[in-house]
């Protein structure tokens, strides 16, 4: 059995590990994970990651999870060119910088903005306080602020003159509040230009490819399922903040 | 110009890096940023890093920040011995997956026991409700769980027999509650026997130098009211 990626295209670590596989043609078997539907709460699913989540990867008996840890992984093994994580220690340094610092600054913001302004009032019909909402929206500004002023700075890319798999994985967090309706490139020339450079690296039709699930998520009528909704309502509360 | 580390050991990223780089003879120049000051909140520490955040290192123009980057930066700058960050594909993989779940997780909940539990009372002199305190609790339990089943399983060390970053990182998180009086190791004989085999490969001297900050933490004097009003909204903001 060769290379396995459970994904679900709905999250943006998955979308940032497909495209990088897909960019440098690591062969993989695509294993959807339908996350709206709870599939990572299967039996078998925990068998490839018991934390239960998306992205997992399995080569052969070889069974990793966290998509850093998985980008990682298939740069070395597939031998990618040097630009997506390069030998040299600085510029190593500062993709390492920016994959550790999103945790819990972009990521985090990205996922409570399109939960809050999308998610929970559309799909699952659980209004969110307007004052939640605003402040989460405030956060996201500071750290797109943050991105722009610290990362991106004057620089093609976010570490240097070349796209890395830093770029990847801002680029897909990027994609989530803007599926959720959120103008966050409209103000920012800057932050704009960046995304055209990145699309383009990556390739105009693996782009939308990757992010056709995302974008049409604000097209779903409301869950309808009423044990499903309670469950994913359950376990989305921690987003409400 | 010798490699410059801003390090405030009440911090457990903190803890980890000097550490590493004590354990590894790294020469450096160590600069004390107080946190419970606010000197990190200061013109002349944005300089370093506009972040306003510790650890940071600065080599010569280079300045970086983030524990994780600046722990692999020294790994690959000085080349230490393998197992601290193993070249084998696999056994890297591994360190990586550790360092990478703590973040939102052990980190996560290691940092707001102690605060929730100790220091927003004793150095704040604010009371946290006892819900949310319960609730931090119980989440630090499932990290401290997950540590152990996932991670830890039947191994000498988180990633296998020698130990690795991923130890380093973890071992100083864990300390932060015990800081704060949680009695983590309590009922937990297999994650007990991995910090005495951490503190043994690390070296107990070494360990109780890097350590001394967080276990005196729970006699700090109690802030000021400027420095409360400066530190507060950074303090909740880390706790979210």
């Amino acid at each position: 059995m060769g290379l396995e990626l459970y994904l679900d295209l709905m999250s943006q670590p998955c979308r940032a590990v497909y495209i990088f596989a897909k960019k440098n043609d690591i062969p993989f078997q695509l294993r959807t994970i339908d996350l709206l539907k709870g599939q990572h709460y299967t039996d078998d699913f925990a068998q490839v990651n018991p934390l239960r989540k998306v992205p997992a990867l399995k080569d052969g008996d070889f069974i990793l999870a966290e998509s850093v840890a998985i980008l990682l992984y298939l740069s070395r093994k597939y031998k990618v060119p040097d630009h997506w994580y390069p030998q040299d220690l600085q510029a190593r340094a500062r993709v390492d910088e920016y994959l550790s610092w999103q945790h819990t600054a972009l990521r985090s913001c990205c996922t409570r903005a399109m939960w809050q302004k999308m998610m929970f009032p559309k799909y699952l019909e659980q209004p969110v306080p307007p004052e939640i909402l605003a402040s989460t929206l405030a956060e996201l500004d500071r750290c797109l602020q943050m991105l722009e002023d610290k990362f991106l700075r004057n620089q093609a890319f976010l570490t240097g003159s070349h796209i890395s798999v830093a770029d990847l994985v801002a680029i897909t967090e990027l994609m989530h509040p803007v599926s959720a309706g959120c103008k966050i490139f409209e103000s920012r020339p800057k932050l704009a230009a960046w995304r055209q450079r990145v699309e383009a690296a990556v390739g105009e039709n693996l782009f939308q490819e990757a992010h056709a699930v995302v974008l049409k998520v604000k097209d779903m009528p409301p869950l309808m399922d009423p044990t499903l909704k309670e469950k994913l309502k359950l376990s989305v509360q921690s987003l409400l903040h | 110009m010798v490699l410059e580390l801003y390090l405030d050991l009440l911090s457990q990223p903190c803890r980890a890096i000097y550490i590493f780089a004590k354990k590894n003879g790294i020469p450096f120049q160590m600069h004390t940023v107080e946190l419970r000051e606010g000197e990190h909140l200061s013109d002349a520490f944005a300089q370093v890093n506009p972040m306003k955040k510790v650890p940071a290192m600065k080599d010569d123009d280079f300045t970086l920040s983030e524990s994780v980057a600046i722990l692999l930066y020294l790994t690959h700058k000085y080349k230490v011995p393998d197992h601290w960050y193993p070249r084998e594909l696999q056994a890297r993989a591994r360190v990586d997956e550790y360092l990478a779940w703590q973040h939102t997780a052990l980190r996560r909940s290691c940092l707001r026991a102690l605060w929730q539990k100790m220091m927003i009372p004793v150095f704040l002199g604010e009371q946290v409700p006892s819900e949310t305190l319960t609730a931090t609790l119980a989440e630090l339990d499932v990290n401290l769980q997950v540590l152990e089943d996932k991670f830890l399983q039947d191994k000498a060390f988180l990633i296998g027999p020698r130990i690795s970053l991923a130890d380093l990182v973890a071992v100083t998180e864990v300390m932060h509650p015990v800081g704060g009086g949680c009695p983590v190791f309590e009922g937990r004989p297999k994650l007990a026997a991995w910090y005495h085999r951490v503190e043994a490969a690390v070296g107990k001297d070494l360990f109780r130098e890097a350590h001394e900050v967080i276990l005196k933490a729970k006699d700090s004097p109690p802030a000021d009211l400027i420095s409360k009003q400066k530190l507060m909204p950074r303090v909740l903001a880390m706790i979210q």
